[in-house]
């Protein structure tokens, strides 16, 4: 009969609107902005500089070597180096970031700059209310508004930044066991080469003894190399 | 009237290509419309000028490139990982698919390999991109016929809940932006797979009621039956390729004739249709929804573990060896492919897209000549274009 | 599917006069082409639709590529005499190459699902009048595809029906896909907080009268 396909989808119609009223399924929609759907862990925004410190400025991870202004598709990253050094997390000298911009309008989230990073210190925030008045301006972020804790970012993306923390922890170790592999193949090549100094001096009748290798240095440099 | 006699002439001004269409005498009689190009119906920026006889339409000829920023140059001047984003931008309803064929490409280009979970990865992606795609098409068609709101909210409403799946992965709705040379960025997330497999498994009951909202529909019916009509041998000419080539009765689905990924270890169907017209594109969709959900519910099951990138594959300095690759893949709206020249240098030296949008709108003309002219917004509709793709 | 040679082999016997090559792929997916000159290029073309064994009915792709003019460097074994003694010495040698314009065509079979056959026309240079044979009479799908690749490269298809620009406006000049194209100073209007784009521009404002 004409007309039967219509009913049917009417039919249709009728269930959801009253599904609507007590099935979360038929209405999925919220109130925004007072009411608000939790964000998704591996969400990704605007990029942010993480920092260790209190002080957002001092503690900045990034080392300014502009990979990712050189990877950025749309360009948007505009990094100034610093001048001088100073000591990172593992106590290393390193530049710093005179300045830091990122340009939101033109930034087009692809996480790139997140990916080709090698001393995790960029990673993307989840903030997205950033309308501003200021057209030019205003959507042009310094490093003074992109700095964000580390705090900050396990909150947002706790599996990602636990990977984060283990990779910096695995650094600083390693830095740690090179430090004191250094200052013990230091120490055997002092001993060494007093030893040697007193061998020459001692048996200046054999002359061709052969150069005393350090035994002591060698096994302890090799994971550190 | 073929479409020889209503070509242009290169090199005429408007005023006499107007005069010889519409001929000295006629003036009166045929009337030509520009459609677009902010037209509600036209999905996007895109412009008809349709030349009309009364209500019949006697030429048609689609103007675009609106939305034209030379991505071709972009991605030419842009590293090879650098071009990624910018794929997610040509057909944004897809970004997964478009992702994965320009991955494809450079794998073919440098010789990668895709780790096992990465390609069941990809099959999962890409099967739930092609049912979001579908159903909100399905919304598109309805709303350039007239029925505003109620199918494309519904249809709406169930993409959302894909796009909640594609968000928690890959961190982004539209621009995922995911897939890497040789696998894919990041590994599923905790728990992602059992929400995937809930919402595979609600899906056939969310089809069943658009089906009965839509498919028995007598005014849907009406509207789409025997209008835009396309046949097999004008399809396969004019490459077009997609749900509307199989509506037209030619079995060519490149997950069979091509069988890249790991398609062949999942038997599937290719629903093709018998009429060409609107309603066989519209219910090829529908049937093409169905037989992704019979992929995806096994696929989610035997997913193996294991690593999801090649680790030969390098993602700073990326230089393939010189050489050139064509690679497709079958999308929700057609073959996209992309075909890549190297010189060995870290940038493509040639960068193009095959964009599936823009040649399906080759016989958008053959289509709608001599139906009316809400025909012919119903055969726009049901070609199933996307401006950033046609436009690129 | 037969080998590329075999396709140039028989389209050789079948079309008198045509002059094919194959292009070598040196990439891992090894899709070889072939070169056809431009005169006999719609002929060729349509021994490839029509011939039963093949019957390429899809063209999928269609495509410009401009090489510009460029020294070629190539290392050579060359044996000379050096000090009396003859020697395999190794020297570069250089050629000069001409810039051209290619045009692509990727061609599939939908019935007998099998492809893709390459096929290329060269123009002889990238001066004016660069001119190919327009396959479009064999595949409607090169229609558009022609379209753009006149558009952008500045190719010109003998027989398309329809050559107009496509996705760059009427009035534009050039050919924004060749290579040596470079886009104007003023190109982007709206200032923005690039500076190198702002110092561009401003060289193109007019100019303000300073008041005394």
């Amino acid at each position: 009969m004409l007309g039967t396909g219509i009913l049917k989808g009417m039919v249709e119609t009728a269930k959801n609107f009253a599904g609507s009223y007590h099935d979360p399924a038929r209405l999925t929609t919220v109130e925004y902005p007072e009411q608000r759907i939790a964000s998704k862990e591996n969400a990704r925004q605007f990029p942010m500089l993480i920092h260790d410190t209190e002080d957002p400025m001092k503690g900045l991870r990034c080392v300014a070597c502009q990979i990712c202004e050189k990877e950025c598709p749309p360009q948007c990253i505009y990094i100034v180096k610093s001048k001088d050094k100073r000591a990172d997390y593992k106590g290393q000298m390193q530049f710093y970031p005179a300045t830091f911009d990122i340009d939101i309008s033109v930034c087009m989230s692809c996480q790139i700059c997140v990916e080709v990073c090698p001393f995790e210190s960029i990673k993307m925030n989840t903030e997205f209310e950033l309308s501003n008045t200021d057209r030019f301006g205003g959507l042009l972020i310094h490093k003074e508004q992109l700095a964000k804790s580390n705090e900050h970012y396990r909150k947002i993306h706790p599996t990602e930044a636990a990977a984060s923390d283990a990779v910096l922890a695995a650094e600083v170790a390693k830095a740690q066991a090179k430090a004191k592999a250094d200052a013990e193949a230091k120490a055997a090549k002092a001993a060494a080469e007093a030893k040697a100094k007193a061998d020459a001096a001692a048996a200046a009748a054999t002359p061709a003894a052969p150069k005393p290798s350090s035994p002591a240095a060698a096994p302890a440099a090799a994971p550190a190399a | 009237m073929t479409f020889h006699d209503l070509a242009y002439d290169a090199g005429k001004t408007d005023f006499q290509r107007k005069a010889e269409v519409i001929g000295v005498g006629r003036e009166g009689e045929l009337l030509e419309v520009a459609m677009g190009p902010q037209h509600p119906s036209t999905h996007g920026v895109f412009r008809m000028d349709v030349v009309l006889d009364g209500e019949t339409v006697v030429k048609l000829k689609p103007v675009f490139g609106y939305l034209h920023r030379n991505h071709e140059k972009i991605a030419e001047n842009t590293s090879y990982l650098g071009s990624m984003p910018y794929t997610d931008r040509l057909d944004y309803f897809c970004s997964l698919t478009n992702n994965w064929a320009y991955a494809l490409s450079v794998e073919k280009l440098a010789g990668l390999q895709v780790p096992e979970r990465a390609e069941y990865i990809r099959l999962i992606t890409a099967e739930l991109t092609r049912v979001l795609n579908h159903t909100c098409l399905a919304g598109f068609l309805l709303q350039d016929m007239g029925a505003l709101g109620t199918p494309l909210m519904y249809a709406f409403r169930e993409r959302e809940k894909i796009l909640d799946l594609i968000e928690s992965l890959t961190g982004a709705r539209m621009m995922c932006n995911y897939m890497r040379f040789g696998g894919c960025r990041c590994d599923l997330p905790a728990g992602w797979l059992d929400a995937a497999k809930k919402v595979v498994a609600e899906y056939p009951r969310f089809l069943d009621e658009f089906e009965t909202l839509l498919s028995g529909n007598e005014i849907l019916m009406a509207r789409t039956q025997g209008v835009g009509k396309l046949s097999a041998e004008l399809a396969i000419n004019a490459g077009i390729t997609g749900p509307m080539l199989r509506a037209s009765g030619v079995d060519y689905d490149l997950r069979k004739v091509d069988n890249y990924g790991i398609y062949s270890r999942y038997p599937f169907r290719v629903p093709l249709g018998s009429h060409g017209d609107v309603y066989d594109r519209y219910m090829i969709r529908m049937l093409e929804m169905r037989e992704s959900l019979k992929i995806l519910e096994p696929a989610l099951k035997d997913i193996p573990e294991g690593p999801v990138v090649d680790p030969k594959a390098k993602l700073r300095g990326f230089r393939p060896k010189a050489g050139e690759a064509y690679g497709r893949i079958e999308t929700p709206k057609g073959e996209l492919g992309f075909y890549l020249i190297s010189d060995g240098s870290p940038n493509p030296y040639r960068y193009r897209v095959r964009p599936p949008s823009l040649i399906n709108l080759t016989i958008l003309e053959d289509m709608c000549l001599g139906q009316t002219v809400a025909d012919a917004i119903v055969t726009l509709g049901s070609v199933d274009i996307v401006l950033g793709e046609v436009d690129r | 599917m037969e080998t590329l040679e075999q396709i140039k082999a028989r389209a050789e016997a079948t079309v008198p006069g045509a002059q094919l090559s194959v292009v070598k792929n040196d990439s891992p997916c090894a899709q070889h082409s072939l070169l056809v000159d431009v005169e006999h290029a719609y002929v060729v073309a349509q021994f490839l639709r029509d011939d039963p064994q093949l019957r390429l009915d899809y063209c999928s792709n269609v495509t410009g590529v401009d090489f510009l003019d460029a020294e070629l460097s190539e290392k050579v074994k060359v044996k000379k005499v050096v000090d009396g003694v003859e020697k395999e010495v190794e020297e570069v040698k250089k050629t000069k190459r001409a810039g051209y314009l290619e045009v692509v065509y990727h061609l599939y079979s939908m019935s007998l699902k099998h492809g893709p056959v390459i096929l290329r026309q060269r123009t002889p240079g990238r001066a004016d009048p660069v001119k190919v044979a327009s396959l479009t009479p064999l595949w409607r799908s090169a229609e558009f595809q022609e379209r753009e690749v006149f558009d952008l490269y500045g190719v010109l298809f003998d027989g398309h029906p329809d050559l107009r620009r496509i996705l760059m406006w009427d009035g534009f000049k050039d050919y924004p896909m060749r290579k040596d194209y470079r886009e104007p100073d003023d190109y982007e209007y709206e200032p923005t907080p690039h500076d190198e784009v702002l110092e561009k521009a401003k060289a193109h404002l007019p100019k303000q009268e300073v008041k005394a």
